[in-house]
């Protein structure tokens, strides 16, 4: 019968495949395991090759490679003409891990992380159980505090560090509302700025949180909730007992991409303090660092010792995280496959 | 409210649900509740509505009264961007980048996503892993090599140069939610194709295709907005004012007209519209596609 149905990977052209098909379609999401066919594979390599090839080819060409040559120049000191021959070993490496420069960057991207974690996630919780209440304008409201996430960097940054002189906006509605002592020079007083850098992540980075939270927060069945109330809990201790723990996994995974932003932060940072500014006024990145002793210095050696520095911390980070933290859900994109 | 509560539970039925949860919702909610939703609304809508207004204003308004509302509304400022060439031709830039971007990324995302989705073959586990693990390489860990690359390539100052590294970075992001969606269109359908006589590309292209455009709609705007909205690559690749993409014309117009900060505002402003409006009618794709992607 399979050569009655024409050649070539047919599903149904073997009786194998049959019954695989049907068992899958009805047991699992995932492809049925399709037994694999010795005569007519050569046609389904040529379209897996075809089909799959050119994304394959584009992703290793601009993603993978890029990387792995960061690595081979990280051990030269190269200024990024003709091929790289003064080979420095890991000398680069070594004034990288001793420059105090970039142990500041480092810890304020320690900072950064801590702090995102901090002020976002539980803020962002509150607010999420809030609008999870069936408001009137709800949608409304959803889409307007997603605003911030959508326009761009530099817009948040332009229009940010418009507001934040020491003339600007901010300053002028706290002195309106009677706060004028609160009045300060958000942006180059060392001790403020990076706060003011929080500022402006929280108020950018927020909604997104938010979003994925009350996104999280629906798929807890109602029933649960029900139950809760015939046992007579009160709202606040509903939510502390079945809507965190079952918001948790969000939460991590929320965690998770906050982690590794906050670790590559750098359009916001250079394009508020630019690449001067932001080591002087404490707000610098392992990023910014990386463009500013770079490209823009001329050494390219240099810089791609410190994407590798940067890309391994985060994937130490990353690892360890996963290991940890997100081991424990059992659905998760990021963990699903890749174990 | 006690009332309603226990009413309904001993029946199972999954009927007279909707109807409750409407009746006690808008009754139940504290007032307070609404203070804070708009509040946080007026928090994070503030500076956007700074940035629109101080377009309409003078400079010399914005001096005085840097948080103060238009006294007069200034159209001149919004006038003066859209007629000098040099914000369309930076309007033009960004738009063949999102589009060409987005066109990228959807076709060869959907072929990879495909295969991923509906072929079983030795090595089908390592591919979705290669793109997954892609999720691990921000551009700011390439962008110094890419930036190297795109030069001996040839590319700098180019808009290609922009495009193909933001296919290869958006891929992951599709893929892993494409992935799913082509999983879930049913065997049934496949085997009825192949009966009919449809090879599987030909399953792929008169059947897959159509069906997967919800899908495909949600990835290309992720892909749209972030190409739109993208910074670090073009500040690295492009450095004439004529091939930049908006996010850098913003910079730049910023840092040359310092002083005529209404005229800044207003350049701004424009520039965040197409974003804004695509945002604002897809919202429930994008909101859906990044909980996809996260969610797996």
């Amino acid at each position: 019968m399979s050569d009655s149905q024409g050649v070539g990977p047919l599903v149904i052209s073997s009786p194998e495949g049959r019954s695989a098909a049907g068992d899958g379609a009805v047991a699992a999401p995932s492809p049925a395991p399709r037994p694999r066919r010795r005569r007519g594979s050569w046609r389904q390599r040529l379209e897996i090759g075809l089909l799959s090839g050119p994304a394959i080819l584009v992703f290793l060409a601009f993603v993978i490679f890029p990387v792995v040559m960061a690595a081979y120049y990280g051990f030269f000191k190269w200024k990024g003409f003709g091929p790289p021959t003064d080979f420095v070993g890991l000398d680069n490496y070594v004034a990288i891990l001793q420059d105090p420069t970039f142990h500041d960057a480092l810890r304020h991207n320690a900072f950064i992380v801590v702090m995102s974690l901090v002020l976002q996630g539980p803020a962002a919780v509150i607010l999420a159980l809030l609008l999870n209440r069936k408001i009137r304008g709800r949608s409304l409201i959803r889409v307007l505090i997603f605003v911030p996430y959508v326009i761009s960097e530099v817009i948040v940054g332009t229009g940010w560090s418009l507001m934040l002189q020491t003339t600007g906006a901010v300053n002028d509605l706290l002195e309106k509302i009677g706060l004028g002592g609160w009045a300060v020079d958000w942006l180059s007083d060392p001790k403020i700025a990076i706060w003011s850098l929080m500022l402006i992540i929280t108020w950018k980075y927020i909604g997104f949180a938010v979003i994925l939270f009350l996104a999280g927060l629906q798929s807890i069945p109602e029933e649960l909730h029900e139950a809760a109330a015939i046992d007579g809990a009160s709202y606040w201790q509903a939510q502390r007992a079945i809507t965190l723990p079952l918001l948790g996994p969000t939460i991590r995974i929320w965690a998770f991409l906050s982690i590794i932003g906050s670790l590559q932060l750098f359009d916001l940072v250079y394009i508020i303090w630019g690449q001067y500014v932001s080591a002087t006024a404490g707000t610098s990145t392992m990023a910014t660092y990386m463009v500013s002793n770079g490209r823009l210095a001329g050494n390219y050696g240099f810089g791609n010792a410190v994407a590798v520095v940067l890309f391994l911390i985060s994937l130490v980070i990353a690892l360890t995280y996963q290991r940890f933290v997100l081991r424990r859900d059992t659905e998760g994109a990021l963990t699903e496959r890749k174990k | 409210m006690a009332a309603t509560a226990l009413q309904a539970p001993p029946l199972p039925a999954s009927r007279p649900e909707p109807r409750r949860r409407r009746g006690r919702s808008l009754e139940r909610v504290n007032p307070l509740v609404y203070v804070v939703a708009w509040l946080l609304v007026g928090v994070c809508i503030g500076p956007v509505a700074y940035i629109v207004l101080g377009g309409l204003r003078t400079n010399s308004q914005i001096t005085v009264d840097p948080s103060g509302f238009p006294t007069t509304w200034e159209f001149g400022n919004y006038v003066d961007v859209l007629t000098s060439s040099l914000f369309w031709r930076q309007f033009a830039n960004s738009a063949i980048c999102g589009i060409a971007t987005t066109i990228g990324v959807v076709i060869l995302g959907v072929m990879a996503s495909f295969v991923v989705a509906r072929y079983d073959f030795r090595g089908r586990g390592a591919m979705y892993s290669l793109f997954a693990a892609g999720l691990m390489f921000p551009m700011t860990v390439a962008i110094t090599p890419l930036y190297i690359m795109i030069r001996q390539l040839g590319l700098m100052n180019s808009l290609a140069g922009i495009i193909l590294p933001q296919i290869a970075f958006a891929l992951p992001t599709t893929i892993i939610i494409l992935v799913p969606f082509l999983r879930a269109i049913p065997k049934e359908l496949e085997e009825a194709a192949s009966i009919d006589g449809a090879s599987r590309l030909g399953f792929f292209f008169r059947m897959v295709v159509p069906l997967s455009v919800p899908g495909v709609v949600t990835v290309g705007i992720l892909a749209f907005v972030a190409s739109w909205n993208s910074y670090m690559l073009p500040l690295f690749i492009l450095n004439d004012e004529g091939q930049y993409t908006l996010p850098l014309g913003v910079q730049a117009f910023a840092s040359q007209y310092s002083v005529d900060t209404a005229r800044v505002l207003a350049f701004t402003s424009l520039s965040m519209i197409p974003a804004l409006i695509f945002f604002s009618l897809f919202e429930r794709r994008i909101v859906g596609g990044l909980t996809g992607a996260v969610k797996g």
